[in-house]
């Protein structure tokens, strides 16, 4: 009894460790956070792949303008259950630079499958430049790269609100309630009704916010579902091995006196 | 070393010209192993699996890696992405640090309680803290390479530290830069010595091995093996329960690989490096806040670095700080109470390790740290004097009687009936 009390109180001081180094992942954000269910989340979460349809078409027609997505290649849209003529026919409705030819000049030609998503801006001075100064980031790790980034993006894209009458917001500048400092160059993004989606579905500004939330979900983490199905697989085997080998142990260990 | 008579005439050919098959079976089949080891004796080998788990990880992420500063955050991305099952092999490596970690604190807080760095086995200790230096070294080099955020920040930080050494300090930075920034030559030397230190640490586990074979495990009760009735061969008795201890660990290394990989990290290291940007609050990894904790307690930039150096030092004395003859804590009443206060202290300087350098948390931090040097540089070495312990069982044999019989009675114990 007295081991096992013993090696209670050693694991929970490693709880202990284990939380205080999570509680550094919470500072920097200061805003208002909406916390919400998520199809993804928990292990045994998927994505709703009509929901990251969805998304993608919201990513297209609303962020594309100004934010890029490095790391996903169009033949990485498998994942959302497109086929592979649909991909090419996606792949080819954008234009990337290709080259030297055999003139030795770069040449623009429609995408394929194994192309990455363009970006919008040729480099970084030139998004700076479009946008008063500010550089819309990459979208495709964004939602490991923020605490809590799934809720904090909902909350970015459904917070916006009008600025209190104490708070000054300059020009080029918008009070959004769950950005660090409430000031945030990026202009709303999402209205509601500003796409049209495929079908009847809910063109609401929150749908539309958890449908591009999803999308982006994705793209932070392409083996997400993979990961989970795997890790699945594992603990069943593991909590197996764990009964077959304290069994084993015990065996052995039958003959000998304390 | 006696020779064995194996029955395979391959392995008896070879033996007898190479005595290997001789040495494995002494040193790890009939290898005396005290009987009475508690679960808290499972973690040396949870090291040494989480030290291979590491090198082999470490070694397949090479193949892929490309240490550059335009190009190694892309490289761990198409790691994660295009590499077959190259998102486990990051996750399994990116939270075996952590897991290491874990093990080796478990490891290192079991030898404080049961005085296991204690004569005969100081040399077994200090190549024990010898290996946490090097592990720390190997983990802080290990962070900068996927060239994230708080990769190059805390690469900054760090390094910036040596620049408080008087006179040469700012030379020794630039030299370990191998510029005038942390940039790609620092790359590049973080990722050949991150490559190197792994094996530098397993010549001295084995070292540590060596040593811990000399004399034997320490037990529980902290009281020498007295003969064959106390001891058990390693295998099959230890290999099992070794075994066991490896399946439960992996049970739970597991679950934060594949379904919450990302919790012991720091989300600010999935947006690329950039020089021209700080972030908010740079914190180390986990399991170096502690030791940023004590370097930020100290006002001065220097006594800073030297307490936080000093907080590993002083672990190397730690045999003749402590000088009392019992070795566990099972028979050290106010010990006992100490080390749990000191585990407490440890986890507190976590904690604020983590919290930004403000208000009641300075003040906290530099009580917590002075604390941690009382601790080593002034109990343990009053209480080597002034603890009246309890007493010592004469054998491990002995049959253990309850804890309660055991705190009132002054008297010898009965003779072991084994």
């Amino acid at each position: 009894m007295r081991k096992l009390n013993i090696l209670t109180r050693g694991l929970s001081a490693v709880a202990g460790l284990i939380l205080s180094g999570s509680v550094a992942f919470a500072a920097g954000a200061g805003g208002k956070i909406v916390e919400r269910d998520w199809s993804f989340s928990g292990p045994f979460g998927n994505f709703d792949k009509a929901s990251l349809q969805r998304g993608f078409q919201v990513y297209r027609e609303v962020c594309s303008g100004c934010h890029g997505l490095d790391f996903i290649a169009f033949r990485n849209l498998a994942d959302l259950g497109y086929n592979e003529a649909e991909i090419k026919a996606i792949a080819a409705e954008y234009e990337v630079e290709d080259g030297p030819n055999d003139e030795g000049e770069m040449f623009m030609r429609p995408g394929i499958p194994a192309d990455r998503f363009p970006n919008p801006f040729a480099n970084e001075n030139a998004a700076r430049a479009a946008n008063g100064g500010a550089y819309p980031p990459d979208l495709s790790l964004m939602v490991k790269a923020r605490p809590n980034g799934a809720n904090y993006l909902y909350s970015l894209l459904t917070g916006y609100e009008d600025a209190p009458e104490s708070m000054d917001v300059p020009d080029g500048m918008h009070y959004n309630s769950a950005y660090s400092g409430n000031m945030i160059a990026m202009g709303q993004p999402i209205w509601g009704d500003d796409i049209s989606l495929a079908g009847d579905g809910d063109t609401s500004m929150e749908a539309l916010a958890a449908d591009v939330v999803t999308f982006l979900a994705w793209t932070s983490e392409p083996e997400m579902e993979t990961r989970k199905r795997t890790g699945i697989a594992a603990m069943a085997f593991l909590l197996v091995m764990c009964f077959v080998s304290y069994g084993s142990m015990r065996y052995i260990w039958s003959d000998v006196k304390k | 070393m006696q020779t064995q008579n194996f029955k395979s005439p391959v392995v008896r050919w070879i033996d007898h010209r190479l005595p290997i098959f001789s040495f494995m079976h002494h040193e790890l089949h009939e290898y005396p192993t005290p009987k009475n080891l508690n679960y808290l004796w499972n973690l040396g080998s949870l090291a040494g699996l989480a030290l291979v788990t590491m090198i082999v990880t470490g070694i397949i992420l090479a193949m892929h890696y490309t240490p550059h500063v335009d190009h190694a955050f892309e490289s761990v991305e198409r790691i994660m992405r295009d590499v077959n099952q190259g998102w486990l092999i990051r996750y399994i490596h990116m939270n075996g640090a952590s897991f290491f970690f874990i093990v080796v604190f478990i490891h290192i807080f079991r030898g404080l309680y049961y005085g296991s760095y204690k004569a005969p086995r100081e040399l077994l200790w200090i190549l024990g803290v010898l290996i946490l230096l090097l592990m720390m070294a190997t983990a802080f080099m290990g962070y900068v390479l996927p060239w994230g955020q708080m990769s190059f920040w805390g690469a900054t930080v760090i390094t910036n530290l040596f620049s408080a050494i008087p006179f040469v300090g700012e030379s020794i930075v630039i030299w370990l830069w191998g510029g005038f920034s942390v940039d790609n030559p620092t790359l590049s030397r973080f990722f050949a010595l991150h490559y190197l230190m792994p094996f530098l640490i397993v010549g001295v586990v084995i070292l540590h091995i060596i040593a811990l074979h000399r004399f034997g495990s320490n037990n529980p009760l902290g009281i020498d093996v007295n003969g064959k009735q106390d001891t058990l061969p390693f295998h099959p008795y230890y290999t099992s329960k070794d075994l066991f201890g490896a399946v439960v660990f992996l049970t739970i290394f597991a679950s934060a690989v594949f379904f919450y990989p990302n919790y012991l990290g720091h989300p600010d290291n999935y947006i690329p490096a950039n020089p021209l940007q700080t972030p908010a609050h740079i914190v180390p990894e986990w399991y170096f806040l502690p030791f940023y904790a004590i370097l930020r307690a100290i006002p001065d930039k220097l006594g800073g670095v030297l307490f936080m150096f000093g907080a590993i030092a002083v672990l190397f004395i730690l045999p003749w700080l402590d000088k009392s003859p019992v070795r566990s804590g099972r028979f050290r009443p106010i010990f006992k109470v100490f080390f749990w206060l000191l585990l407490a202290d440890c986890v507190l300087l976590g904690w604020l390790g983590a919290k930004p350098a403000e208000g009641i948390y300075v003040i906290l931090s530099r009580l917590a740290t002075a604390w941690y040097f009382m601790h080593f540089l002034v109990v343990l070495p009053l209480l080597s004097y002034v603890e009246k312990t309890r007493p010592l069982p004469q054998s491990i044999s002995t049959p253990v009687m309850g804890g309660a019989a055991m705190a009132g009675s002054a008297a010898p114990r009965e003779k072991p009936d084994a």
